[in-house]
């Protein structure tokens, strides 16, 4: 019997996790997909927000206040791009000035800095502001973050720290028996001492298997447009809208590996798993993008794609035991600012369970974790020793990001390495590209089949039958 | 009497060629702007032939399939027969182009030769 | 390491321009392949039909390559697979990389740019739905079911109706798939005729001109496929739904020149072709670096691509021996009127061989018009064309003598005009 067991292994319960580790604790994460994150934490804005926004007193200001403030800090250990850019909420002139001072106040009571610019100042920090913005809220704390080595490195170091990773392994349902929670899946079944609830946008279903007080949870799909490095400086902060009569508006922002992202939308809908994009979507973001940014080169664009956020009706976020369900906690609810609040949540989870479970620091905690290593970052000599050493670093696979095969090589074989396509690329950035791995993807097959290794025909895009090829030729 | 529409594949012109058959022998080929698409018509009408191009399992070699095809047109209603015949074939490297893959495929006399060459590994 | 010439990309245009600079007088030559084998592309396109122009017969792609690495190894010219060009700066250095070699640095006298060129990927052509496995650009489909063996399909739509899909669909069906429909953007065929007829007529295999995908479903592999008709303006006609239950989609809609290390380099590339803008030697802004093949503009032909990559390697090895041509008169080509651009873009009359062939591609159909061409406001020559489409380059030869004859002209004019 594990003394934790965590459902879901995003960036919420991948930070969860690994704050669980501190402590000496059995615990574990049971994951349905093939890869951690791989939902909500893989497909958003990839932004560690300011803090300004959030309605003081909430949760969601206070963790997202705190989460900002641990980045720096967390970035280094785990050694996972960030990058403190600065964002922008811009005000155009059919708008109401009235709305930033109002961001403004909230941003005190947060304890958030920011400041009021005018055009003057603004078009020398971002040319291509729309014609018709007037001033702007800057938040130099905004941030950017890369979603995918945030919740990586996450899971890595617990996983290095002792939690155990059930990975492709489905919860179906979760009961209390006598001391114990007993939780089944497609696999085995798990008991544990007390549960966490990260399940994203399915923690309204785990939830109300234990308690009575029901939650409801809405997927609220957004759409983004991401577009070629040749774009990635068109802007340099984040540039966010007012909300206006027209919606809450989108946002354009360089992401930590140089490329330029456009999005989202905001469409509640009904299927939890429904990420695709849409025609009226996608098209929606060119007008409403114009309006803040002008001349975005949406012919870059080199791929599109849908993020569920898991909106809780009541707005905030759920996080904490179940009054109902001793040991049932949830962290539930985690919409936008989720990515930002992960680490904190992650904090604060954790030390309700270890105080619910009376749990003793654990000294021999490593929180040092190092990335995938990047070749492009060394000098030629070193980069030539390390070939010389190991010769895969002097292989380019992937041509549009320049990733080579010891990057790949790395990525499929340390802790929780990647088992397929999508693993691949999120790890080193195969296949991210403007040609979105139509050379890559036959070489990285290859690499997977044999280091794995697998059977060709068992590698897929991302787990269960998303398989790539089927048979031998003439025999499918 | 029976009439055939062709798309005349001699130039990007792509006539639209009209072909009157009669007991199987071409009479009249209308449409065409030039003496290719009658060619053509009557070609495609009474003999259609093909090159079909594969590719098969080599062994041993620095690459695992080597390309081929037929060494001459084949009857096109063969296509599919071809392709079946070379299901299993397996060759060892070291290969050359113009190395028989598979002799006399399917009867037609016609060999099926690599169109590539793969060195031993 | 010091070459007198640098080629990147050992490709059909790599493999032509060596052989030219080689013959032309040049021996210290580096030809850089980033793939494991020489012949580029032309590997995977196993089909027949290539070389005519060139050979006189039918030949399949790597039958093709053979030839020209045959010559390749004949003249000793040197050459490094697996070898990425990470970097060309403007002095003509290039920084390239291997696992045996490590990151080294060559300087050149001259480059030869040979990159060759990308497919459009759905993310490029905004395709809305899921992104499930089984979406591939026909040419990853290509490289899978001719190089490595293996099928990444059963039942299959294609999108586009450039060459490579229609090879694609017949490919496909030959190695036991259905192939359900060939869908179209536009209301023509971007394919030659013949792979229209032997591709999909002989297999009966629909193709619906005028019709894109407005939806991909399937959360794990592509489980359908929807494609609409598109109207004038190419947007879907809502109620002009065909649904296909299928596991794969692949994608054939153009191919874009592969520019990026050209950029890097400074060369300036036109908006139209995305490849470089040159001069009548087919020389980039760059003196000393020349571009040909398919990362100049994307040809039909690959016996095109040849004779422009001998062009280029002859003029880098005149380049190499002689310097830069100096000369104070450069004529811009005007590409008007159904003329999408030309390659060259510039002409130098003093010093231009006697005659360049000057290629070209519209940007409609156009039945029973002409090529005209114009020095300066004079018409100069009008040569008939029963038909010309977008898939299909079209080329108007210029002389040096008749040139000579128009000292005074600003610029040279060619355009489609009523026949």
């Amino acid at each position: 019997m594990y003394d934790v067991a965590i459902v879901g292994a995003g960036v919420v319960g991948s930070a969860i996790a690994r704050e669980l580790a501190k402590f000496k604790v059995s615990a574990c994460v049971i994951e349905k997909d093939e890869d951690v994150c791989n939902g909500t934490s893989k497909a958003n804005s990839a932004i560690v927000h300011a803090g300004f926004d959030a309605k003081p007193g909430t949760l969601k200001a206070k963790l997202n206040v705190r989460g900002n403030e641990m980045m720096d800090e967390l970035s280094k250990e785990l050694d996972f791009p960030f990058k403190r850019n600065g964002s922008l909420v811009v005000c155009t002139k059919d708008q109401d000035p009235a709305l930033l001072d109002e961001l403004v106040e909230k941003a005190k009571a947060n304890g958030v800095e920011v400041q009021i610019l005018e055009r003057d100042e603004l078009i020398k920090m971002e040319p291509n502001l729309a014609d018709d913005v007037v001033k702007a809220l800057y938040a130099p704390t905004g941030a950017i973050v890369c979603p995918f080595h945030l919740t990586m490195a996450l899971a890595e170091n617990a996983a290095d720290n002792g939690v155990e990773f059930f990975l492709n392994t489905e919860v179906t349902k979760i009961e209390k028996k006598d001391d114990r929670y007993v939780i089944s899946t497609d696999k085995d079944t798990i008991e544990a001492k007390t549960v966490v609830n990260a399940a994203g946008v399915y923690a309204d279903k785990f939830n109300n298997m234990v308690s009575e007080h029901k939650l409801e949870i809405i997927a609220r799909r957004g759409q983004y447009m991401l577009l070629d490095k040749d774009a990635g400086s068109h802007v340099s902060r984040t540039i966010f809208q007012l909300p206006s009569k027209m919606g809450k508006g989108v946002l354009v922002t360089p992401t930590v590996h140089g490329n330029l992202l456009v999005g989202p939308t905001a469409e509640d809908i009904d299927d939890k798993e429904g990420v695709n994009t849409t025609a009226e979507g996608l098209g929606s973001l060119a007008a409403t993008s114009a309006q803040s940014v002008k001349n975005v080169p949406m012919r870059q664009v080199i791929t599109s794609f849908a993020g569920l956020r898991a909106h809780e009706v009541n707005g905030d976020f759920v996080i904490g035991e179940a009054e109902d369900a001793p040991g049932f906690f949830n962290a539930a609810g985690i919409e936008s600012p989720g990515l930002s609040s992960a680490p904190a949540i992650g904090e604060m989870v954790a030390s309700q369970v270890a105080e619910k479970l009376g749990l003793e620091k654990n000294p021999n905690f490593n929180g040092k974790r190092k990335g995938i290593l990047n070749p492009a970052t060394l000098s030629i000599e070193e980069r030539n020793e390390l070939i010389k050493k190991q010769p895969a670093y002097g292989n380019i696979i992937c041509r549009c990001e320049m990733v080579t095969e010891g990057e790949i090589l790395d990525a499929i074989h340390r802790t929780l390495g990647a088992r397929s396509l999508d693993g691949v690329k999120r790890r080193t950035r195969a296949g991210m590209g403007r040609c979105q791995a139509g050379f890559c993807s036959p070489k990285t097959m290859e690499i997977l089949e044999r280091e794995v290794p697998m059977s060709m025909f068992d590698v897929t895009k991302n787990g269960k039958d998303a398989k790539i090829v089927f048979g031998y030729n003439k025999k499918i | 009497m029976e009439t055939r529409d062709l798309i005349c594949i001699g130039c990007p012109l792509g006539c639209s060629l009209k072909v009157t058959l009669e007991n199987g022998e071409v009479t009249e080929v209308t449409g065409n702007t030039c003496p290719n698409g009658d060619r053509y018509a009557r070609k495609e009408c009474t003999n259609p032939t093909r090159i079909v191009t594969s590719s098969v399992r080599v062994k041993g070699g620095k690459i695992n399939m080597v390309s081929c095809k037929t060494k001459e047109d084949i009857p096109k209603g063969m296509i599919f027969d071809i392709t079946k015949a070379l299901e299993n074939v397996v060759v060892s490297a070291p290969v050359a182009i113009g190395d028989v893959v598979l002799k006399d495929v399917c009867g037609t006399g016609v060999d099926v030769v690599a169109t590539k060459n793969v060195e031993v590994k | 390491m010091n070459y007198d010439l640098v080629i990147v990309g050992g490709g059909p245009a790599g493999l032509a321009a060596a052989i030219a600079a080689k013959d032309n007088g040049i021996d210290s030559i580096l030809i850089i392949e980033r793939d494991r084998e020489l012949g580029g592309i032309l590997n995977q396109c196993i089909h027949n039909g290539f070389g005519l122009h060139t050979f006189k017969e039918e030949l399949t792609g790597p039958e093709y390559a053979s030839r020209f690495i045959a010559q390749v190894e004949e003249r000793g010219i040197e050459y490094k697979l697996n070898t990425m060009v990470m970097d060309i700066a403007n002095d003509k250095t290039v920084t390239a990389m291997n696992s045996t070699d490590g990151m080294f640095t060559v300087q050149a006298k001259a480059v030869v740019l040979a990159m060759g060129c990308r497919e459009r990927s759905r993310g490029a052509l905004n395709i809305p739905g899921y992104r499930p496995a089984g979406i591939f650009s026909a040419g990853t489909a290509q490289r899978l079911v001719n190089i490595e063996g293996y099928m990444p399909g059963r039942r299959v739509v294609i999108l586009g109706s450039g060459d490579i899909g229609l090879i694609m669909a017949r490919r496909m069906t030959l190695e036991g798939a259905k192939v359900l429909a060939v869908a179209e953007l536009m209301p023509y065929s971007g394919g030659l005729k013949r792979n229209i007829v032997q591709c999909l007529d002989d297999f009966d295999i629909p193709l619906y001109l005028s019709h894109t995908v407005v939806d991909i479903q399937g959360k794990e592999r592509v489980e359908g496929i929807t494609i609409a008709e598109v109207g004038p303006d190419r947007k879907p006609i809502p109620g002009t739904e065909i649904h296909y239950d299928c596991d794969t989609l692949l994608l054939s809609c153009g191919l874009l020149p592969e520019n990026e290390l050209s950029k890097t380099a400074g060369v300036e590339l036109s908006p139209i072709t995305s490849g470089p803008v040159v001069n009548d030697s087919l020389e980039t802004n760059i003196p000393g670096v020349f571009a040909c093949g398919n990362v100049l503009h994307v040809h039909d032909l690959v016996d095109f691509v040849s004779q422009e990559a001998t062009n280029a390697g002859k003029n880098a090895a005149k380049f190499i021996k002689e310097g830069e041509q100096k000369t104070s008169k450069e004529i811009e080509i005007l590409p008007v009127d159904g003329v999408r651009y030309t390659v060259p873009k510039y002409v130098r009359p003093e010093v231009m061989d006697d005659t360049l062939t000057v290629r070209f591609r519209v940007g409609q159909v156009f039945k029973g018009c002409a090529i005209a061409t114009y020095f300066g406001d004079e018409l100069i020559s009008k040569r008939k064309r029963p038909v010309m489409a977008p898939g299909e380059m079209e080329q108007v030869v210029l002389k040096k003598s008749q040139l000579a004859e128009y000292p005074d002209i600003k610029n040279i004019t060619i355009k489609i005009e009523e026949a």
